[in-house]
């Protein structure tokens, strides 16, 4: 993918999108490609809906902003309603399995994927449900290499639960080959 | 240690560049967006040997750094709109009393309480203007992660070497996105430290030695006897009501801009040599002026960004001479036209100067832009 990336991560305060934003650019400059994350604060930061947004490109990236997404990722119902219509037309939106979409979507590729499921039942831990997305949208786009996501991921997580994430980044994988 | 690539915040590169400079203390009151500034200082500083103090309030966080400089550490306070107005007062004082001083103001969407977590740039002209009484002011403005780590050290520097607040001018934009820098090992950063008195010279605090630029500053303390007053004062430092001493201060105070612009004003130009047109902007909104000068000039429109890197003092001579070479100026900044003002002063008519922003919190998006700068097509 020669095009730029312009990713918007959204679910709740909480799910580690922000962390999952930061580590897939940090993985970005590992492979020599610019990044700048962004994201939203104040109240709707907290619960509620809360995004984080990733650009990444070979090129310099002046405006730092999102507007126009290529990628969405949506981890809940609110965090759907409110983010992922704004999309660009050959762009592709990624919701989790259990999200209602919206009537008059329209979006390049839509997917529906069992993120929190395979999260929960899988690897046995809700909580990495944001490392299974990362592996989902890099098993996708190849936007950035799967040594540099893994030592992004590495240098993030806490301690001793290395091999959680790897299991969760792996499972990641393996969902991108079926869409 | 050897350079770093990290993947920072501007308020967190901001701390870097801070003690890269030699920061060794600090002290503030938190105030969104500006927050992670006191955070990381409070973390990194005990491991330097310095002191974070998180102060009662606004000016309290200004006057102790002022104090902490006066006994010889390079100190900095960082706040937003409503902490910069109340930090006024001292900012005079530390002009007047000569003590250098970082001050970054993270700004946000005003007046008042505005907008915490939005951003803007309308505290240009308080950062000018603020404090009451002709005073020297040196203020900076960042456009990325990068420059916002230069531009601390830069403003560290000056206060050193000039004796006088100097202000760091960020906003939200750059302050919370995080992107790629390199952090160069401490040997190749360039510090510059305040001279100080030999212990046995006849100390004058505020007379200024042959060769120097400001007068030698002892630390407060240190067994050299003198006074700090925000009264006008002689060269021991006490009060004096003498109008010929408060002539001859006021101007040395004012000669510090005046006399040394080279060394003060920087900035940065593109696509200016053969431009019709100029684009002006500054601070994050400069990212989107950025943008789309790229594009306007993919279209073959022969546009041009003049974007000042040092606020203040403005860069009054190039941005005239560049208005003789062009039909048109278009400022754009986060609030109703306050550099525009400044601008349309220094172009003194030489083209017409238009004006393109918002203050609403938003960021302007490039599209935008060029759609208003189009109009003049």
């Amino acid at each position: 993918m020669s095009k730029q990336l312009e990713l918007r991560l959204s679910g709740s305060g909480g799910q580690g999108l922000i962390t999952a934003g930061i580590i897939l650019a940090e993985a970005a400059l590992k492979d020599d490609k610019n990044a700048i994350q962004t994201q939203s604060y104040g109240p709707e930061a907290r619960g509620g809906a809360s995004k984080a947004e990733v650009i990444i490109s070979d090129d310099v990236i002046d405006f730092p902003k999102v507007t126009m997404p290529n990628m969405t990722l949506a981890l809940t119902q609110i965090a759907s309603d409110k983010y992922i219509m704004d999309i660009s037309e050959d762009g592709t939106v990624i919701v989790d399995d259990s999200i209602v979409l919206p009537e008059g979507i329209k979006a390049g590729k839509i997917l529906r994927v069992p993120i929190i499921k395979t999260a929960k039942t899988e690897v046995g831990k809700e909580i990495v449900a944001n490392i299974i997305a990362l592996g989902l949208i890099v098993g996708l786009t190849g936007i950035v290499t799967r040594e540099s996501l893994e030592a992004a991921i590495m240098s993030r997580v806490p301690r001793g639960t290395e091999e959680l994430n790897k299991m969760a980044l792996q499972k990641g994988y393996e969902l991108a080959k079926l869409y | 240690m050897a350079r770093q690539v990290k993947f920072l915040q501007g308020n967190e590169a901001c701390v870097e560049g801070a003690l890269m400079a030699g920061m060794r203390f600090y002290s503030g009151y938190p105030i969104t967006p500006s927050t992670e500034i006191a955070e990381l200082s409070a973390v990194r500083l005990p491991k330097l040997g310095g002191k974070f103090i998180q102060m009662e309030d606004e000016i309290a966080g200004i006057a102790a750094a002022i104090g902490a400089s006066l006994t010889g550490l390079k100190s900095m306070t960082a706040t937003s709109g409503p902490g910069f107005s109340l930090k006024q007062e001292n900012i005079g004082y530390a002009a007047l009393t000569e003590i250098p001083l970082v001050i970054v103001n993270v700004q946000r969407g005003g007046p008042s309480t505005g907008l915490p977590t939005a951003p803007g740039q309308g505290d240009v002209m308080q950062a000018m203007w603020g404090t009451h009484g002709d005073h020297p002011v040196i203020c900076l403005t960042p456009d990325s992660v990068k420059e916002t780590f230069d531009l601390t050290v830069r403003a560290f520097n000056l206060a050193e070497k000039y004796r006088t607040p100097v202000i760091l001018l960020t906003d939200e934009i750059t302050g919370h996105m995080r992107e790629k820098i390199e952090i160069p090992d401490q040997s190749e950063i360039e510090v510059y430290n305040r001279k100080k008195p030999e212990k046995n010279e006849d100390y004058k605090a505020y007379k200024v030695y042959d060769g120097d630029i400001v007068p030698k500053m002892a630390n407060f303390g240190e067994g050299f006897r003198y006074h700090v007053t925000g009264l006008m004062h002689d060269e021991t430092g006490f009060p004096s009501n003498s109008t010929k001493n408060a002539g001859i201060l006021m101007d040395r105070l004012m000669a510090k801009i005046t006399d040394h612009l080279d060394d003060l004003v920087d900035y940065e130009e593109i696509e200016i040599e053969d431009a019709e047109y100029v684009i002006v902007a500054y601070g994050g909104n400069a990212r989107t002026a950025k943008s789309a000068v790229k594009k306007l000039r993919a279209e073959g429109i022969k546009v041009g960004l003049f974007r000042p890197i040092t606020l203040w003092p403005f860069a009054e001579a190039r941005m005239n001479e560049i208005s003789k070479n062009v039909k048109d100026i278009l400022v754009t900044e986060l609030n109703y036209g306050q550099l525009k003002l400044e601008v349309e002063r220094v172009v003194r008519g030489n083209c017409p100067v238009r004006f393109f922003g918002k203050a609403n919190g938003e960021i302007l998006i490039p599209e935008e832009l060029i759609l208003n700068f189009k109009e003049v097509l």
